[in-house]
C-alpha cells in the first residue's frame, strides 16, 4: 500500500527535487539518494517503493532537468499528485514514464500519512485511510500512449518498426 | 484565419496554414541547442535504444558550459561523453573549451539563431532565443535525444499572453527590471504552459542583449516561450551575426489575433527592482529593500552575462571598490576578449573583483562562487529558489548588472542611481 508524502506547498522546484550539485551524473542510483534533500532530508528516509508525493500549485517549476524524474522514479515514488505542474517537468514525467496527475486540492484530499492505492485507467484514488474515491483528471491518449510503450524514446521505436 | 507569431512559426513547422491553442503538432526543429548536463544522458539513452543516429549533423549546436572548465570528476566525465560524441557525429558547430560559452549567450553570438525557426535546448532557459522572433523552448533529455534522433517534436500549441511595454526606461532602470517586474505581477506560474509575447515602445529602445534578458526569464514565469517581434534592431545583429546569409522568414503577429490576456506595463515608472528569495516572482522595488546587508555578488549567467551587462557594471565600479566578495563571469570567450580589450577588466581588478572563466558556474550552484549556510548574493541571474547558489541556508536576491555592482561596492542592497 502506497503511502502520501503530503507538502503543502506551490512551486516546488527542480532545485528542491534534485539539487544542481549533483547533476554532475546521470546515475539513477546516486541521484535518487539526494531526491527532496532541500525541502525535506528526511525524504529519502521514509519513502518507501510506491508511495507518492502530493504538493500544491506548479510542481516542477525551474530547469529543463530530467534528472529531477530519474531521482523520483529512483527513489521508487509511485506518482506525484499535484494541482497542476510546469509545463517541462510534465512533458519529462510522459517522457519517462512516470505519472504526473493532476488534481485539483490535492494537499486538502489527501492527507500526510493516508494510505492510497492509485488506478491510472479509471482515473481514480482510493483513500484507504479516509475511506474515499477521489477521481482525477485523466492523462491525454497520447500521453498515455507514450507511457504505455515505456517512454517517448520506446514509442518512437515502435512507430519506426511499424 | 488570424493567427500570433508563435502560432505562425509552429504552424509552419508542422506544415499546417492554421493552428489554434491546444493542437497538437509535430513540428520540423531547425535548431538544437546541447550542453554537458542533459545532452551525455540523451546520448546515452540513444546507444541503449539502438537508435543511435543524429538528424542532421549542420542543425546541432554543441557547447558544455555548466560545469566547464570540468568542476569535477564526475563533470569531467560528462564532458568527455559529450566530446566523444560530437566528435563521432561530426558535429558541425561544436564549441569545445576555448570556445565554449553560456549556451544562451553563445549562439546568438555565434549566429546560430535566426527568426521564424523552431529551436529547441536541453536547457529550460533556451526561451532567450525568442527575442529573435523565433520559436525557442527547454526540453528535458528524453525530448531531446528524440530530437536529435529524428528532427521532429510534439508540441501543444500554447495560448498567448501579450505584454505591452510602454513609456521611457528611467536611468537606472534596465530589461532585467522590466521582467522582474512582469514576473512579480503574474506570478512564476502566471504564464504557465503559455507563450509569453512582448511588444510596446519600450522594446524599441532596447539592444537584443537588453532583449534576451527578458525572454531569457520566461520560464521564471511557467511559460513554453517568450517572443518579440523582428524590426531593424533584429536585423541589425542578424546582419553581423549570421555566418549563413541566407534568407531567413519573418513572422508578424495578426492585428486581430487571439491573447488569452493583454497585459500593459508602464516602464516609465518603474524603479530598479530586486526579486527577493526564495521566488522569482518576490520581485520588490529598490526602495523598499536597500540597506539589507550582502556576502556576494555575482555578475554573469545567461540572463546579464552579455558585454552590455559588463559594461553597465563597470561604469558604476570604475574607481570605487567592493566590499564584498564579486565576481564577474564573461559569459563567453567573445565576450571575455570584448571586455579586457575595453580596458572593463582593469576596472574589474582594481575594484577587487575576481574575473572568471566563462561558465554557468555559480549561477545553478555548480561552482565558482557557491554560497555557505547563511550567507547572501545579490545575483544577475535568473532563479532564486532554495539552495540555488550553494547551501539550502543561503539566500539569492536577483537584481540588474547595475544594481549588483552598486551592491557589491556598498555591501548592501543600493540603489545604483546614485552611481550614475
Amino acid at each position: 500500500m502506497a503511502k502520501a508524502h503530503v507538502y503543502k506547498r506551490d512551486h516546488i522546484n527542480t532545485d528542491e527535487i534534485i539539487p544542481a550539485r549533483y547533476l554532475n551524473t546521470d546515475n539513477v542510483a546516486e541521484l535518487a539518494s539526494h531526491c527532496m534533500e532541500d525541502l525535506d532530508t528526511g525524504f529519502i528516509k521514509k519513502c518507501r517503493p510506491g508511495d507518492c508525493i502530493i504538493a500544491g500549485d506548479d510542481f516542477g517549476c525551474g530547469s529543463s532537468r530530467e534528472h529531477a524524474v530519474w531521482a523520483l522514479q529512483g527513489a521508487k515514488v509511485g506518482a506525484v499528485i499535484a494541482n497542476n505542474f510546469a509545463r517541462i517537468f510534465y512533458r519529462n514525467c510522459i517522457n519517462c514514464g512516470f505519472y504526473p496527475i493532476e488534481l485539483d486540492g490535492a494537499t486538502e484530499k489527501i492527507n500526510d500519512g493516508d494510505e492510497i492505492e492509485i488506478d491510472y485507467k479509471k482515473g481514480v484514488i482510493k483513500n484507504k485511510t479516509q475511506k474515499k474515491e477521489i477521481s482525477f483528471k485523466p492523462l491525454p491518449d497520447f500521453a498515455i500512449e507514450i507511457i504505455n510503450d515505456g517512454g517517448l524514446l520506446e514509442h518512437i521505436k515502435k512507430g519506426t518498426a511499424d | 484565419m488570424s493567427m500570433t507569431i508563435t502560432e505562425k512559426i509552429l504552424a509552419a513547422a508542422a506544415g499546417k496554414n492554421k493552428v489554434e491553442p491546444g493542437d497538437l503538432i509535430d513540428a520540423k526543429i531547425d535548431c538544437i541547442m546541447c550542453h554537458d548536463v542533459t545532452t551525455p544522458a540523451a546520448i546515452s539513452m540513444l546507444k541503449e535504444k539502438g537508435i543511435d543516429k543524429v538528424f542532421d549533423n549542420e542543425k546541432i549546436v554543441v557547447t558544455p558550459d555548466h560545469f566547464q572548465p570540468a568542476k569535477d570528476i564526475k563533470s569531467a566525465e560528462l564532458h568527455k561523453r559529450l566530446d566523444s560524441w560530437a566528435r563521432e557525429k561530426k558535429i558541425k558547430n561544436y564549441y569545445p573549451l576555448g570556445k565554449a560559452g553560456v549556451c544562451h549567450a553563445l549562439l546568438p553570438e555565434q549566429g546560430h539563431i535566426r527568426p521564424g525557426e523552431v529551436i529547441i535546448g536541453g536547457d529550460s532557459h533556451t526561451c532567450t532565443y525568442g527575442a529573435f522572433a523565433a520559436f525557442s523552448t527547454g526540453i528535458g533529455s528524453t525530448d531531446l535525444a528524440a530530437a536529435i534522433a529524428t528532427g521532429t517534436l510534439w508540441f501543444r500549441i500554447p495560448a498567448s499572453i501579450k505584454f505591452v511595454l510602454n513609456g521611457k526606461l528611467s536611468k537606472g532602470v534596465y530589461s532585467k527590471d522590466v521582467i522582474l517586474a512582469v514576473i512579480a505581477k503574474i506570478g512564476t506560474d502566471g504564464a504557465l504552459y503559455k507563450s509569453m509575447e512582448f511588444v510596446g515602445p519600450t522594446l524599441k529602445e532596447m539592444s537584443m542583449e537588453a532583449r534576451m534578458t527578458i525572454t531569457n526569464m520566461a520560464i521564471e514565469a511557467g511559460a513554453k516561450n517568450g517572443i518579440i517581434g523582428f524590426d531593424d534592431i533584429t536585423k541589425k545583429y542578424l546582419d553581423e551575426h549570421l555566418k549563413d546569409k541566407k534568407a531567413y522568414k519573418v513572422y508578424e503577429s495578426d492585428k486581430d489575433a487571439k491573447y488569452e490576456q493583454v497585459i500593459e506595463i508602464d516602464c516609465s515608472k518603474l524603479e530598479p527592482i530586486v526579486a527577493l528569495p526564495s521566488l522569482p516572482s518576490g520581485g520588490k522595488p529598490i526602495s523598499q529593500c536597500a540597506g539589507m546587508k550582502m556576502d556576494q555578488s555575482y555578475i554573469g549567467s545567461c540572463t546579464n552575462g552579455r558585454i552590455e551587462d559588463l559594461r553597465i557594471a563597470a561604469a558604476i565600479m570604475k574607481g570605487e571598490k567592493v566590499s564584498i566578495r564579486t565576481i564577474i563571469v564573461p559569459a563567453t570567450p567573445e565576450i571575455w576578449k570584448q571586455a579586457m580589450d575595453e580596458g572593463l577588466f582593469d576596472i574589474f581588478y582594481a575594484a577587487g573583483c575576481v574575473i572568471s572563466a566563462p561558465t554557468c558556474g555559480a549561477c545553478l550552484g555548480g561552482f565558482m562562487g557557491i554560497l555557505a549556510a547563511g550567507e547572501k548574493c545579490v545575483s544577475t541571474t535568473n532563479r532564486n529558489f532554495v539552495g540555488r547558489m550553494g547551501s539550502p541556508k543561503s539566500e539569492v536576491y536577483l537584481a540588474s548588472p547595475a544594481t549588483a555592482a552598486a551592491s557589491a561596492v556598498e555591501g548592501k542592497l543600493t540603489d545604483c542611481r546614485g552611481y550614475l
